[in-house]
């Protein structure tokens, strides 16, 4: 029999995506999470008790006039299923991450709850790339790359230019292209590695140091300046280095203030929940909202296991592609009114299948 | 969790039973090691006496040999088990249980560890005695159930031997949560019917023992009509037992001798149950640790007695906890955050929060508000609230203001932001009447930082 409680229980089953503000562990996230969906499901009625027989002394009739008073069976409520001697109906509610993001950071974390836990493995098996937005500030050096490190060391800045960071940045990206290269697993030497190279289908395949799979300056403003990166394997201390070195090639010394990742795969910031929205009603929500991505990553991830390496790298080459083409369009601006869908995701998936089709045959 | 010198009683209250129970254990392996049968018939006595409650049917009494090994294999069970969280002891209201009024006199050394004041007695101490000659060693000895002569169940009996059948309970002599012994313990349901969670009450490691083993005419109503006349609400009641169970067994005299120093001090008889209710182990807490914290109250912070009062009916947990964290707060705000004697002052007395708040968290906030937002100590000092709030909901509100530039905290100038609106108005009302924008656009902003 199911009761509402149950009900909503069934609904808590998918992948969705939570804006993690800065400053915060992302176990809290997590936890606050988890503690605001067992507190819509406790709220929910608990199953009616049991009733048991129990003797009670009541008056023996109305008409009895000197209030005799006698044991009487009544079928009343047990004790035992008061919902103070059972406790809350719900205990546990499995709330799972994806790729973390350390406490000094913020932007898209995807988060699984129930059976969208297992999911969670085959997101962060499968190629996808993470987009984040780099701020960094020229003129001081710390021990930890961020403004509120110690600071190490102080330098001028006035010979910086937009031209001279773009130089850098593009000798950083040939490096980092020919890593993706490098770690691609294919045998350079073959005829089929040069056509994906070609196509500009290399792709990183099982372990690999971080590789920035796009790099580019959308803002400069001495000393500060912001970059955006698509990569893959990274780590957030890893990006926070990458702003020094920045600083290093060009002679001076820099710092990051701020690492923000606005999108994780399919996730995208738009459809992110803030702080505001972490309860049961909004999760629920954005579940339903990213049912069809998580779909998508469901068949990926079963196609992966099924099928042999060679038709998974194409198929998350095609993927990795035509998201860096796609990342490369991306507004300047920091509000996005218009907010593209999940349903790119369907276009690369589409595309995905086509040429999987193509290279069966 | 409970500090004070009234709790030490009530401890080795607890820790004799349960020390009694483990004396059993080790009197178990001692006797293994030296074979005594003296060692293992006090043994027996004793563990048939506390764990059983008669599971044991007298018509075993023939059957020595059986009981006995039956007994140690209960034992055995028992030392092996994960560490029992409650045990039943033999004190019940007469109501509930079965017991016999016949000439069941316990042994002596039995008594010594269960309450005098009891009615029930475990008859089997009785069947055990006579038996004792005949109680063999167990190593070695396989039970041989055919060699035992049992009475046969169609055998007519005598209408003496009729009563002194004992049925064995349906209860379990030990359970892991409480809800076996709710409905048929007066003191539990009644508790379930004020309002206690007993639920959260089991999860703490001999609290459920305790509970069951309250007398409920005896222990649990005289305290609670105490409570009633110190003026706390029935609705209370149950919260106040569900934090603070052990005020069950804290001595009458004692509670009284508190209430009286704290209405010898002027609190007023609404003032003492509101912190009573707001602060449930208040009572638990000696004259003398009452005493100490209100003269420190007083001394440290400079406040007249009157305000002293004030501030601790406010919040009563202060008179609950350690005074180290206390010193440490008063003293950053004094040195670290620079404030006045006068400033500090009116601070506590308006947010008394402030003195138990996360040193960590209140240097954050402070440093956040004075350094990055540029409000001076004065002003701080006249909104002490906003020491009280989310470091998170204060930067994003600040840096949403920054942003579209109305950020403007001086009273002086235009445009006027007072700290208290920033930080405790509601998302909405904030957006539309502080910041002059959407939630959309607020929401769109966080995810920019």
């Amino acid at each position: 029999m199911t009761t509402q409680a149950i009900r909503l229980f069934r609904k808590m089953d998918g992948l969705f995506a939570v804006y993690k503000p800065q400053g915060v562990h992302w176990k809290h996230v997590r936890d606050s999470i988890e503690s605001n969906l067992l507190k819509a499901l406790n709220s929910c009625p608990p199953p009616a008790p049991q009733l048991a027989l129990q003797f009670q002394l009541l008056s023996s009739g109305e008409n009895n006039s000197s209030k005799d008073l006698v044991l009487s069976p009544s079928m009343l409520p047990a004790l035992a299923d008061h919902p103070l001697v059972i406790g809350p109906q719900f205990h546990k509610v499995h709330v799972g991450v994806g790729h973390r993001l350390d406490a000094f950071s913020s932007g898209v974390l995807v988060l699984g709850v129930g059976k969208g836990n297992g999911l969670l493995e085959h997101l962060c098996k499968s190629h996808v790339t993470r987009d984040y937005t780099l701020e960094g500030e020229f003129g001081k050096a710390t021990d930890n790359f961020t403004d509120t490190g110690r600071v190490i060391e102080k330098t001028t800045y006035d010979h910086v230019t937009q031209d001279k960071l773009e130089r850098v940045l593009a000798v950083i990206q040939g490096a980092n292209q020919k890593a993706l290269i490098t770690y691609s697993q294919v045998d350079l030497r073959s005829q089929e590695a040069y056509d994906l190279a070609v196509r500009g289908l290399l792709y990183p395949d099982g372990k690999s140091p971080p590789i920035l799979t796009g790099l580019r300056c959308i803002h400069f403003n001495p000393p500060h300046f912001t970059l955006e990166v698509q990569c893959v394997n990274e780590t957030q201390k890893y990006l926070r280095k990458l702003i020094h070195e920045v600083g290093l090639e060009l002679r001076t010394s820099a710092v990051c203030s701020g690492v923000r990742r606005t999108r994780d795969g399919p996730f995208r910031v738009e459809n992110a929940l803030t702080r505001q929205h972490w309860t049961a009603d909004s999760v629920i929500q954005a579940i339903a909202h990213f049912r069809k991505t998580t779909r998508k990553i469901r068949k990926s991830g079963m196609y992966r296991q099924t099928a042999g390496q060679m038709n998974s790298s194409t198929e998350v080459q095609e993927q990795t592609r035509s998201q860096t083409g796609q990342s490369e369009q991306i507004d300047q601006q920091h509000f996005e009114l218009s907010s593209p869908t999940s349903d790119t995701v369907v276009d690369r998936e589409t595309a995905v299948t086509m040429s999987e089709g193509r290279t069966k045959h | 969790m409970l500090v004070g010198n009234a709790s030490p009683a009530k401890k080795t209250g607890n820790n004799t039973r349960t020390s009694s129970v483990l004396d059993v254990r080790r009197f178990i392996c001692y006797y293994r090691k030296q074979e005594n049968s003296s060692v293992a018939m006090r043994v027996c006595q004793r563990c048939v006496g506390l764990l059983l409650s008669g599971p044991l049917s007298a018509a075993l009494q023939q059957s020595t040999r059986v009981l006995h090994q039956r007994s140690h294999l209960i034992l055995l069970r028992h030392s092996t088990r994960q560490p029992l969280v409650h045990t039943l002891s033999q004190r019940h209201s007469g109501e509930t249980w079965r017991h016999f009024t016949d000439h069941q006199a316990a042994s002596p050394d039995v008594h010594n560890k269960v309450d005098l004041a009891q009615k029930e007695v475990v008859p089997l101490n009785s069947d055990v005695h006579p038996i004792s000659s005949q109680v063999s060693l167990l190593d070695g000895q396989s039970i041989d159930l055919d060699a035992v002569v049992r009475p046969s169940p169609l055998q007519e009996i005598s209408e003496e031997e009729a009563v002194q059948i004992q049925v064995p309970s349906a209860l379990p002599p030990e359970s892991s949560t409480l809800r076996p012994y709710v409905d048929k313990s007066e003191t539990l349901s009644k508790l379930v019917q004020l309002g206690v969670n007993l639920w959260e009450l089991e999860q703490r490691p001999n609290v459920g023992s305790m509970l069951v083993r309250l007398d409920f005419r005896a222990d649990v109503a005289p305290r609670l009509l105490f409570l009633k006349d110190l003026g706390v609400e029935e609705s209370k009641l149950g919260r106040l037992l569900t934090k603070n169970p052990f005020i069950l067994t804290e001595s009458l005299d004692n509670l009284e001798a508190r209430v009286s120093y704290l209405k010898s001090k002027k609190f007023s008889k609404q003032s003492v149950a509101a912190m009573v209710s707001k602060a449930p182990y208040l009572l638990n807490f000696s004259v003398e640790r009452l005493d100490n914290r209100l003269g420190f109250f007083q001394k440290q912070l400079g406040l007249s007695a009157e305000k002293t009062r004030d501030v601790v009916t406010r919040l009563p947990k202060l008179l609950c906890g350690s005074l180290e964290p206390i010193k440490e707060n008063l003293k950053v705000c004094e040195l670290e955050f620079g404030f006045r004697g006068n400033e500090i002052q009116h601070i506590v007395s308006t947010v008394p929060k402030v003195l138990i708040a996360n040193k960590r968290k209140l240097t954050q906030i402070f440093d956040f508000i004075h350094n990055t937002m540029d409000v001076p100590h004065s002003l701080i000092a006249k909104f002490p609230q906003v020491l009280n709030a989310k470091f998170l909901r204060i930067r994003e509100r600040h840096l949403f203001l920054e942003y579209l530039g109305r950020a403007q905290y001086q009273p002086s100038q235009p445009n006027y932001i007072s700290l208290d609106r920033l930080v405790f108005l509601p998302d909405d009302v904030f957006c539309s009447e502080v910041a002059l924008a959407t939630l959309e656009d607020f929401e769109r902003f966080q995810k920019t930082l």
